[in-house]
């Protein structure tokens, strides 16, 4: 069995598996939409790989992280711009 | 129009040579506008932005009230892109003599008549919350503003060009004699005057001219709204901008329109790479914490460097090149280009056309330099 | 006080160049360090690799590092130079300077995206940025996957979702058929393993329909995506899907060799026989000299790696492999060249730059990179161009080689104290 992770996703607690990104954390918490961009338009994950800033979100108050560059560690507090 | 209609070539795309061609086309002369490279790219993309006005001599004073107000004037007219902003300025005092400089401030302001107002510390902590706790006060101009140059630059030259100024980029003069410039693509151009406004370009292309590159370092942040509300400059700036040979950092950081934050700046004579020099970049960036510490939790994404063009005492060079007739400088402006653009677009119209002027000329003449003739 | 590592030899990326490199390096045994702003070893095409090995060459490789005497720095990123010999990099718990007497550049490449209606829409990533997202734990299983743009990373992608339960429901490749099959070809003719594993591919893509000369047209859907329209010239259709995993090929992550003042010839870190740049000390390897896949890395890192340790007669041995991966490379470039019809998907109101939301009628007006940079804030967030930089560098010819620092967006903080910097004390 692989160990899980508690975190929280705009206040939601969310259980993840090990080894498992913040970004793909907010996509099993439900979440489409990471941030909003400068025009107001909802954005999601693109590269995956930490080079295009569009799957920025807040990380235990700290915003501007790129989620995808991010594991999750035990309760982490993430906040989506839609929160 | 009683001025006759004669051809004039601007040297120089930058927010200095397109305030100039814009005041020169609306004046009802045929502009050529002439740079190698994009508008605004040179020191008007690495500036901060900051109209604003400088008291420390009377003529700069009364240049930069020109030209600020001639800014002000232009707000309802400038297009978004230029992101220009009333944020004002607060000179932040840390200590007493910062504070005495702060009433001496308020005296000169009071005398010419412009709106300023006096912060005690309680007063600042509320207008700027992340600024350190214990400076003593500052003093706050309301009417400064800042604004994105290169797209300031890019809109006063469409208005030159709505008024039949041509604009050759990717050309540069590469040899101007009092009635003709020869371009790098092996073109000539007949003109009666020219105006340089090629800011440290000037010195290279005519030896004898009193500039000096003095280079700047900056460093911009990603987008964190309210952050710092006005243009925040250390009252120590004005000794280090304008006292010492020597390398100098200062706290100066402004708020930009879109939520990001500036950050500077340093000031060096006889360094000649454009590269940033990781040590200069620190000092900038500790000497702006120690006045904001929560800066350093922000997350930088550009830094950058520029060449402000430096005159021994401070003001431009505005006016006739005495060794050709018909050459006329625009330069120098060391830091405050983006603000005196426009005053000194306004004196350039002054000298070609003869007209009555509203500043005095003199302070600003090349000739006030003995250097710029013989060495010309 | 930052600390700093002081290394003999320094790699800067821990994909297949950047660990043969320091394999061989380790050799010598000098004090060699690998430097990678991922959690864990194996870059992005051996993402994973060590938590869930797939592939044989890969766990051969790892294995190599494990006996190997190196100094892996997982989880730091390099955001600029400190001072010749130094580098500063960024990790969880701030600034740490890294020093070297011989460094070897493999920052690999990244997928090139371009712009066409609606692929802004969440939902919409790369091929590679899918594969990523899913290796990192996105759940895909009964997904409705559509796989487009160019190269046999799409295959590649494909099969993975696959594996992990995804429906892959079309693979679309910009590129003709006609200019897949010398490249076909030449595959069975010289490349006997690498004939074998495309076959394989195919086998574990059974079923599902791979189109070239195909491409797509837009996306579109309320938020999210919910469509694509492809084309093939011709007509064009929609397919359904969750997602659009879309790349444009691969380019280069120059930022850190134009930095530190390495030549770029056409796009590429120029590099001499043994893989040194135009700077003396400072090697590249891998992606960054030339896009060539997997034995062009390996090769390469191995040669940069014996080369900056004083073993030029191992180095030579390579030089024939090194040969043929580069002709297979071309081949392979060449068969997967992007259409000119790709120019023309954008509409004018399609975003290009999508850190500062600028459209694609802003930016074309602009006679350069520099100039529509300063005059719409294309490439000015934080991303720094990396993607509309590669994007507009297809669609107008645009040369990006200027480089700002630092080469990643980092905390101010990472500015400040550094032992190289008196300055920072006063």
């Amino acid at each position: 069995m692989p160990e899980t992770i508690r975190i929280k996703v705009n206040g939601v607690a969310v259980d993840v598996p090990e080894h498992t990104n913040v970004a793909a954390a907010v996509t099993r918490a439900g979440h489409v939409h990471f941030r909003r961009s400068v025009t107001g338009q909802p954005r999601g994950p693109l590269c995956g790989m930490g080079i295009c800033f569009e799957c920025r979100v807040t990380i235990d108050g700290q915003p501007h992280r790129r989620s995808c560059q991010v594991l999750c560690r035990p309760g982490m507090e993430i906040q989506t711009d839609d929160a | 129009m009683s001025v006759p209609t004669c051809q004039v070539a601007v040297l120089g795309a930058g927010i200095v040579g397109a305030a100039c061609a814009r005041a020169l086309a609306q004046a009802d002369f045929q502009v050529v506008i002439i740079d190698p490279n994009p508008i605004g790219s040179g020191a008007t993309a690495a500036g901060m932005g900051h109209i604003l006005l400088i008291d420390d001599s009377p003529a700069q004073f009364a240049l930069t009230q020109n030209s600020r107000q001639q800014w002000n004037d232009l707000a309802p007219e400038l297009p978004d892109d230029c992101e220009f902003v009333k944020c004002g300025t607060l000179w932040l005092a840390a200590d007493e003599d910062e504070l005495d400089e702060v009433r001496r401030k308020e005296e000169r302001f009071r005398a010419a008549g412009v709106a300023a107002e006096v912060l005690d510390t309680r007063q600042l902590a509320a207008a700027e919350p992340n600024l350190r706790a214990g400076l003593l006060g500052a003093f706050f101009i309301p009417d400064d503003r800042v604004i994105y140059p290169p797209c300031a630059a890019r809109w006063m030259i469409e208005e030159a060009q709505r008024h039949g100024t041509q604009l050759r980029t990717g050309v540069s003069a590469i040899e101007v004699t009092g009635k003709e410039v020869r371009l790098s693509d092996g073109s000539r151009i007949s003109v009666e005057f020219t105006v340089h406004a090629t800011g440290c370009g000037t010195a290279k292309m005519l030896p004898g001219v009193p500039i000096r590159p003095r280079k700047g370092h900056l460093i911009i942040t990603d987008r964190y709204p309210g952050f710092v509300r006005h243009a925040l400059l250390e009252l120590g700036y004005i000794k280090k901008a304008h006292g010492t040979d020597t390398d100098s950092v200062s706290c100066v950081v402004h708020p930009r329109r879109t939520g990001q934050v500036l950050v500077g700046s340093s000031r060096q004579f006889d360094a000649e790479s454009k590269d940033v020099d990781p040590r200069m970049l620190a000092r900038v960036v500790a000497r702006a914490t120690e006045f904001l510490p929560g800066l350093t939790r922000l997350s930088g994404i550009r830094a950058w460097t520029g060449f402000r063009a430096a005159t021994p005492d401070g003001l431009p060079l505005i006016g006739p090149y005495p060794e050709l007739p018909g050459l006329y400088l625009a330069t120098g402006h060391e830091g405050h280009g983006i603000t005196t653009s426009l005053g000194t677009a306004e004196l350039i119209v002054d000298h070609l056309t003869g007209r009555t002027p509203r500043l005095p000329l003199e302070p600003y003449l090349p000739a006030r330099f003995s250097g710029v003739p013989a060495h010309a | 006080m930052t600390p700093e590592r002081q290394f003999d030899v320094l790699v800067v990326g821990a994909g297949p160049a950047g660990l043969a490199a320091a394999c061989c390096a380790a050799e010598s045994g000098r004090r060699v360090g690998v430097v990678d702003d991922n959690p864990d070893l194996g870059g992005q095409i051996w993402r994973g690799e060590r938590v869930h090995p797939h592939h044989k060459e890969a766990g051969a490789w790892l294995q190599r590092v494990r006996t190997a005497s190196l100094d892996f720095l997982p989880g730091m990123q390099v955001i600029g130079q400190n001072g010749p010999g130094r580098l500063l990099a960024e990790t969880a718990d701030g600034a740490c300077e890294l020093r070297f007497e011989r460094l070897i550049l493999a920052p690999g490449a990244r997928e090139r995206f371009l712009p066409f209606p609606g692929w802004t829409l969440p939902g919409v990533l790369g091929a590679g940025g899918l594969q990523a997202m899913v290796k990192g734990g996105l759940p895909i299983e009964g997904r409705r996957v559509v796989v487009a743009g160019s190269g046999p990373l799409l295959l590649a992608v494909a099969a993975y979702l696959r594996t992990r339960g995804a429906k892959a429901s079309l693979i679309a490749e910009q590129a003709a058929w006609s200019a897949l099959l010398p490249f076909g070809l030449a595959l069975l003719r010289t490349q006997p393993d690498k004939t074998r594993q495309a076959l394989a591919l195919r086998w574990a893509l059974r079923g599902v329909p791979y189109r070239t000369d195909c491409w797509p047209m837009r996306a579109d859907g309320d938020g999210k995506l919910a469509s694509v329209t492809l084309t093939n010239g011709r007509r064009t259709w929609s397919v359904p899907c969750d997602y659009l995993a879309c790349g444009f090929g691969l380019v280069p992550n120059l930022e850190l060799p134009l930095l530190m003042g390495c030549d770029v010839r056409a796009g590429f870190v120029a590099v001499d026989e043994m893989q040194q740049t135009s700077v003396n000390g400072v090697y590249g390897a891998g992606e960054v000299t030339g896009i060539g896949g997997l034995d062009k890395s390996l090769t390469e890192g191995q040669i940069a790696g014996y080369a900056a340790t004083g073993q030029p007669a191992k180095a030579r041995r390579l030089v024939a492999a090194r040969k043929r991966s580069q002709r297979f490379a071309a081949t392979l470039n060449t068969a997967f060249a992007l259409r000119d019809e790709l120019r023309h998907v954008a509409a004018p109101d399609t975003l290009v730059c999508r850190c500062e939301d600028v459209s694609y009628d802003r930016v074309r007006r602009h006679e350069s990179w520099r100039a529509a940079k300063l005059q719409t804030r294309c490439g000015m967030g934080p991303c720094q161009g990396r993607v509309c930089g590669a994007a507009t560098e297809f669609l107008f010819g645009w040369p990006t080689t200027s480089v700002r620092p630092p080469i990643y967006p980092t905390a101010l903080a990472n500015f400040l104290e550094s032992p190289a910097n008196p300055a920072s004390l006063a």
